[in-house]
């Protein structure tokens, strides 16, 4: 047999590659392939083999001795029929035509053709090199079986290839079972920027949506599912078991909490409500309480509330205690005896102090607030008028309520 | 008066809400095709097609109830779900058979420009270059959303059809006796034109369009019951309004049937309106294919680009996907050019048109069919062996009426 040999190749030519006995005797053509990823992650473990008869047979990957566009040669005759297997992802049904992730370029694609690499060693065996997507495996597809493999590479030159590294790709699987059996974790999902996840998220179906959230850390679930829509929100959290929702709506600030779960039925959300932790579960009532639209709806219940005379290296030693609030503060909060919040200090004057000084010292002008029932509409004007970053929302009684900070206006202009 | 005018603002808002991609569909299948497909039709044979609608109708509310239930159910697009299940060499061929469909039914949204603006002699090398750069940026820029609505209330004109069809003083007893008696001739315009009925009603793109609404609304199992009722009321109400429409047209030219030439006779149907009638036809065509114009392309490029893979969404830059947008952009400035070529038959390409969409149907409904039967795909909402009989005497039925289309043709010819 004078056969070239390349380096890759392509699904598309893999399907269809006749393959030979030992006596050179044609057993039948490669109908599919398999990776089995609890024992290889990229490694071509199964090529199953349909012949004259009806039963696909299973070859393992060390029962072949060489591959090439000619065919496969087999270096041992002892096969198997194929029977389904559970571990197995096969590349023509699991993986061709299907949606998958790809976690570098942070968005879904979709499946064309798969590239494998041919390595040879004693013998030849095939690695998933990269999954391909665009023009260039479009080609290939539709001229799959109808033009001599080497005249496709030929024709594909011209088109620049558009390919994901088999490293980056996360494939999306909805049940458990299976995700544990073809070990398909969500880890990588989890390193992206919880905005980029969110947009991935929400190209899915919707069991494919709940499945991710579902089953990254919770943490990072939180995080995505604040930045998605709120009613897609809702059928995601609906979807997922109580125990599992509590534990992503405990990741999520208050505000968002709430919005999250105002979306919901009352009956689910109570439900989710009894599995939170119950430090949360307060603030996230008492928010749920407010109307949308209103300063309540909008704010959230985590500030820091200091007596106006508290110096600032006491200060300084509260907001250390605090430490999982500073990402979101901008101002820290006075208040007088009564508990009647009166001024404000932007954080960034607390640098230039010296620790013997009292924060009412720092406060700037006059403070502005707002109450739990004004309208959003008043409230985004304030932020304009004042050019404000945070506003306190005061109850009747002068204490804090709660804060509106600028990203809770921009997400309401947003949705507008 | 700020208060009455946000309470009724308020109002109007919640009657939108309840308004979902079923009524959307519906209204904009009254499109310049529909308008003058009916028109010829009622026109022409009087009120002999009117026997039509009634399996027009089941076919038409089967094939959307079938895509909706899809969309609900898997959550995916009817593009999404022929790649996934039937692979990519069959998802080609049907997006190529889509985007010739689409070219054709957008060229139909231009023409329906340009006759309906013609009418108050606005020239069409101007109103359609206009109308073709104010589509494109309505949905580049993001802004299509809030003109939608806009689109809707204004649809409400297709009331003047009935109002038309009261006042012209038809013949009841007769439409009534024909709306029930089917009646088949063996004619090539008589078949043509039920073909067109067909394709107009139920366009191949309205299966696409109507399931990637389902899915981009967040419709789910739990919310479909409601959801069904809503796509059953808008194919109803769309049969209503070709109803009014023919037998407005077959009112007003009793007794010397013609067929349809021009966006004046067509609108002799509105005579009852005495001066107003130009104004309203033109009003109401203007608005109904400028509506659809802003739909076609834009669901046809997500359609094929989801179904093929490549990036979509006008949120998306032109860079990131070039393949969404070159054909969003080309469908647009094909099917304008088209009707701008000089001495362009503009009814007659009109109806061409949505004999082709009758004609392509059903190649989609197989498929469509096909996936609804997957257990897999669709667990306990599989179709009901009703669904399947419609179906599937839809698809042969139509596929009849083609086959004997060609035959007469040819017999003819000889």
């Amino acid at each position: 047999m004078t056969a070239e040999t390349y380096e890759l190749l392509f699904f598309t030519e893999l399907a269809g590659l006749p393959v030979f006995d030992l006596k050179q005797r044609r057993i039948g053509r490669v109908r599919d392939a398999a990776i089995v990823p609890l024992i290889h992650p990229a490694r071509v473990d199964r090529f199953l083999v349909g012949g004259a008869g009806s039963a696909w047979l299973s070859v393992r990957y060390d029962q072949i001795a060489t591959i090439s566009l000619a065919g496969i040669q087999l270096s041992n005759e002892r096969l198997y029929p194929y029977h389904s297997d559970e571990y197995m992802l096969r590349i023509r049904r699991d993986l061709l035509d299907q949606q998958i992730i790809d976690v570098n370029g942070r968005k879904v694609v979709r499946v064309n053709d798969v590239t494998f690499e041919v390595r040879k060693d004693d013998r030849d065996s095939l690695m998933v090199l990269e999954v391909d997507v665009g023009v260039r495996s479009i080609i290939r597809r539709l001229l799959q079986g109808a033009v001599p493999p080497r005249m496709v590479r030929r024709l594909q030159q011209s088109v620049a290839p558009n390919s994901i590294r088999w490293e980056f790709c996360n494939i999306v699987e909805a049940d458990p079972q299976r995700r544990l059996r073809l070990n398909i974790s969500h880890d990588k999902l989890e390193t992206l920027h919880p905005a980029d996840l969110a947009d991935i998220v929400e190209e899915l179906s919707p069991e494919d949506r709940e499945a991710i959230i579902g089953t990254i850390d919770s943490e990072v679930a939180a995080e995505a599912l604040s930045e998605i829509d709120p009613k897609m929100q809702a059928s995601i959290l609906e979807a997922l078991e109580p125990e599992v929702a509590a534990d992503i709506v405990d990741e999520m600030s208050p505000d968002e909490a709430a919005d999250a779960l105002g979306e919901l039925e009352d009956e689910t959300s109570a439900e989710i409500l009894g599995e939170m932790e119950t430090e949360p579960v307060s603030e996230v009532k008492e928010l749920l309480e407010y109307d949308e639209d209103t300063a309540g709806g909008m704010m959230n219940t985590e500030a820091i509330v200091l007596p106006a005379e508290t110096t600032l290296t006491a200060a300084m030693e509260r907001l250390r205690e605090h430490e999982d609030l500073l990402e979101n503060t901008h101002v820290l909060f006075l208040s007088d005896h009564a508990g009647r919040v009166t001024a404000q200090v932007p954080l960034a004057r607390l640098f230039l102090a010296d620790g013997a000084t009292q924060l009412k010292a720092l406060a700037t002008g006059r403070l502005i607030s707002t109450r739990p029932n004004e309208t959003q509409k008043r409230v985004t004007e304030l932020f304009d008028k004042y050019n404000l970053l945070a506003l306190p929302v005061l109850e009747d009684d002068g204490s804090l309520a709660g804060v509106i900070t600028a990203d809770d206006v921009i997400s309401v202009l947003r949705q507008k | 008066m700020p208060g009455f005018m946000g309470r009724f603002r308020r109002h109007l808002l919640v009657f939108l809400a309840v308004l979902g991609p079923g009524f959307i569909t519906a209204m904009v299948d009254n499109d310049s095709g529909g308008i003058y497909t009916y028109s010829d039709a009622g026109a022409h044979w009087g009120y002999l097609p009117l026997w039509t609608l009634l399996p027009i109708t089941l076919a038409l509310i089967v094939s959307q109830e079938m895509c909706s239930r899809m969309g609900a159910i898997t959550g995916k697009g009817l593009s999404d779900l022929i790649r996934e299940e039937f692979g990519l060499r069959i998802t080609f061929g049907i997006m190529a058979l889509l985007i010739i469909a689409n070219l054709t039914n957008v060229m139909a949204e231009f023409a329906g420009v340009a006759t309906s603006l013609d009418l108050f002699g606005v020239s069409k090398f101007i109103s359609v270059p206009i109308v073709a750069v104010l589509v494109w940026f309505l949905a580049v820029m993001g802004s299509y959303d809030r003109v939608e609505k806009i689109f809707l209330v204004a649809c409400s004109i297709f009331v003047v059809y009935i109002i038309a069809g009261i006042l012209i003083k038809p013949d009841w007893k007769q439409a009534m006796f024909s709306s029930v008696q089917p009646k088949l001739i063996m004619d090539k315009e008589y078949i043509t034109m039920l073909i067109a009925m067909v394709g107009t009603t139920i366009a191949p793109w309205m299966q696409f369009y109507q399931q990637s609404a389902v899915v981009e609304k967040g419709i789910t199992a739990k919310e479909y019951p409601e959801s069904r009722i809503e796509v059953i009321v808008g194919c109803i109400l769309t049969s209503v309004i070709a109803f009014f429409i023919i037998v407005a047209c077959a009112g007003a030219y009793r007794g010397h049937n013609q067929e349809i030439g021009s966006a004046k006779e067509a609108a002799l149907a509105l005579r009852p309106f005495g001066k107003y009638a130009f104004l309203l036809f033109s009003a109401g065509l203007l608005n109904a294919s400028v509506f659809a114009a802003c739909i076609l392309p834009l669901s046809t490029a997500y359609s094929v680009c989801e179904g093929l893979g490549f990036e979509s969404g006008v949120n998306k830059r032109w860079k990131e996907a070039p393949v969404f947008y070159w054909l969003y952009t080309l469908l647009i400035v094909v099917g304008a050019l088209i009707v701008m070529m000089p001495k362009f038959d503009m009814v007659k390409n009109i109806l061409y048109s949505q004999v082709l969409n009758g004609m392509l149907l059903p190649f989609i409904l197989i498929f469509m069919i096909l996936l609804i039967n997957k257990y897999a795909l669709m667990k306990e909402w599989v179709n009901p062996r009703a669904y399947n009989f419609v179906a599937w005497a839809t698809v042969i039925i139509v596929i009849g009426m083609t086959v004997a289309l060609t035959g007469i043709t040819i017999r003819d010819g000889k």
